[in-house]
């Protein structure tokens, strides 16, 4: 196994009759994703049609197959041939940066005060710090194309909401923590919103459905209200939209 | 556009009925759910009264309330839970396929035994699939008879594929659960389950467990005593069929279909299909117990089960 793998990993754990979870890593890093998705592109050439779905997540993958077609043993067998040759993807290592556009404003973004506040920065300097640096899409989930990405600057996490909101516009760009993400569609969401963006992020006619995929490398472009409004972003602020 | 006239017509809609087909597969890395029949041995054997290939569209009637008119003559069969169905009226039987003429009304009353019924019809119901399937999700927007995940509302109607099938089979007596005592549910026991304390681990699989009325297609909270696991939170990871993951309250939850893709919680392992699908059929206050199984024994319940759906 290559020496990059912290001791006494990857791991296969077991996941119900139908599953394995491979336990690449044991902390979050943008440096786990080109193992996570190389190790995706060889369980889908090795599983073929045998493979139900692949769940890729920060640190882990979860192998869900066939049962009527592979046991467990089996496929737990294949899973570490697999791993014994694994090499990272240098491919998505230099993955083009998809670039987001958004529109950063109080109206569509209100806890940006939030975090110039905690931060003792202005506005302009939140904007600069979240915008300034690309992400790397660590997961998918919560909702359907809804991107986990990380990690924004230390100075301008923050915790999640107390209250979440009953409905976060689709659209929103939020912090919580150490995480960026944009919410793709009208959902509940507690994380503190910043902006909004007017890119479509789930199409169920769009091949490849999701914007963002596991291991892409994201950066965010602040954009002013008009050049967001000719996007076809939705200007209207929390209080109509949501 | 003018409605099609070639199915069923809902007359009332009832609290929740859903097209299901065996679930959307191959997306759940985007975050996008399984969805399909939370009672997968009902659904399994509503289509194959009717003599319908695994995987056809049939639609999850959950607690009740629902009203069809037939458009048309049709061979159906309801399955899974006894809602009190009837057919112009008189009381109609499960488990079986029959015969309906155009203009019968079939109504669904509350439940009797179990929670949620199916029901199938000869040639299937027909819809657009979304990502690769029918299955309905009302978070995602995704699937059933619209395409746009909604329950089905009064005035919808449901396509059915035409076929011609003759009605009178009947399924085994053993195929048909009695859902009202307490149920065994099956579980493989995951990767945290050392993390749990002897006597917690104890107490999980000796213990009685409700079935707590905050239960859905997501999940089912299940209460009793008090869990404890060294783990709090993990890394979110990617959430089997029926993993019981346990929240700081100690309280598990076992997820269904409808579960997120991803989550952090530690877990004690996973129930097997067949648990998830007779858990499903549990109402709020009824009693369950897990019962730790190997994967070799759940494999092979598993494709014993499914060696009767060719």
């Amino acid at each position: 196994m290559s020496g990059r793998f912290p001791q006494g990993l990857p791991r296969l754990e077991p996941a119900g009759l139908d599953g394995w979870m491979v336990r690449l890593f044991d902390a979050i890093d943008e440096g786990n994703m080109p193992w996570l998705t190389a190790l995706v592109r060889e369980c889908e050439t090795a599983f073929g049609d045998r493979l139900v779905d692949l769940v890729p997540s920060y640190t882990t993958l979860l192998v869900v197959f066939d049962p009527l077609r592979l046991s467990a043993g089996e496929a737990r067998k294949q899973l570490v041939e697999l791993l014994q040759r694994l090499q990272p993807d240098e491919e998505a290592a230099d993955a083009p940066v998809k670039e987001l556009p958004v529109w950063y404003d109080a109206s569509v973004g209100p806890e940006l005060s939030r975090l110039a506040e905690l931060a003792g920065m202005s506005l302009d300097e939140v904007v600069a710090c979240h915008s300034e640096r690309s992400y790397r899409v660590f997961a998918l989930g919560f909702a359907p194309g809804f991107a986990f990405m990380g990690s924004v600057d230390p100075r301008i996490e923050a915790p999640r909401l107390d209250t979440p909101r009953r409905r976060v516009p689709a659209g929103s760009v939020a912090v919580a923590g150490r995480q960026t993400a944009a919410y793709p569609t009208v959902t509940p969401g507690g994380w503190n919103l910043i902006g909004r963006t007017p890119a479509v992020l789930f199409d169920r006619d769009r091949e490849g459905f999701s914007l963002l995929q596991v291991g892409d490398r994201v950066r965010f472009v602040p954009i002013e209200r008009n050049e967001f409004e000719r996007l076809g972003g939705d200007t209207r602020a929390m209080e109509e939209g949501s | 556009m003018t409605p099609a006239k070639d199915g069923l017509r809902v007359a009332r809609a009832g609290p929740l009925a859903l097209l299901q087909d065996a679930g959307r597969f191959g997306v759940r890395r985007l975050g996008v759910t399984q969805g399909g029949p939370v009672d997968l041995h009902g659904w399994a054997w509503a289509n194959h009264l009717v003599g319908n290939a695994w995987g056809t569209p049939a639609l999850e009637v959950t607690f009740g309330g629902l009203e069809l008119v037939a458009e048309r003559d049709l061979v159906l069969a309801v399955a899974g839970a006894n809602l009190f169905a009837t057919l112009e009226g008189e009381p109609l039987a499960g488990w079986r396929s029959l015969s309906v003429k155009a203009g019968q009304r079939l109504a669904f009353g509350a439940p009797v035994n179990g929670l949620r019924a199916y029901l199938a019809v000869a040639g299937g119901f027909a819809a657009e699939p979304v990502l690769g399937s029918v299955a309905c999700v009302v978070r995602e927007g995704l699937g059933g008879h619209d395409g746009k995940g909604h329950r089905l509302a009064e005035g919808d109607t449901l396509q059915v594929t035409p076929c011609r099938t003759s009605a009178g089979s009947e399924a085994p007596r053993e195929a048909r659960v009695d859902y009202r005592g307490p149920a065994e549910l099956a579980l493989l026991p995951g990767a945290q389950i050392s993390e749990f304390s002897g006597a917690s681990l104890f107490r999980a699989f000796n213990a009685d467990w409700r079935v707590d009325d905050r239960a859905d297609r997501m999940g089912v909270r299940l209460t009793g005593p008090r869990l404890q696991c060294r783990m709090t939170s993990m890394i979110s990871e990617g959430i089997g069929l029926g993993a019981v993951q346990v929240p700081p309250d100690g309280q598990p939850i076992a997820l269904l279909n409808d579960r997120q893709t991803i989550g952090g919680y530690p877990r004690l392992g996973a129930l097997t299909p067949l648990a998830c699908s007779r858990l499903a059929q549990c109402l709020p206050g009824q009693e369950v117990r897990l019962k730790a199984v190997s994967t070799e024994q759940a494999l092979a319940a598993y494709r014993r089960f499914r060696a009767g759906f060719a």
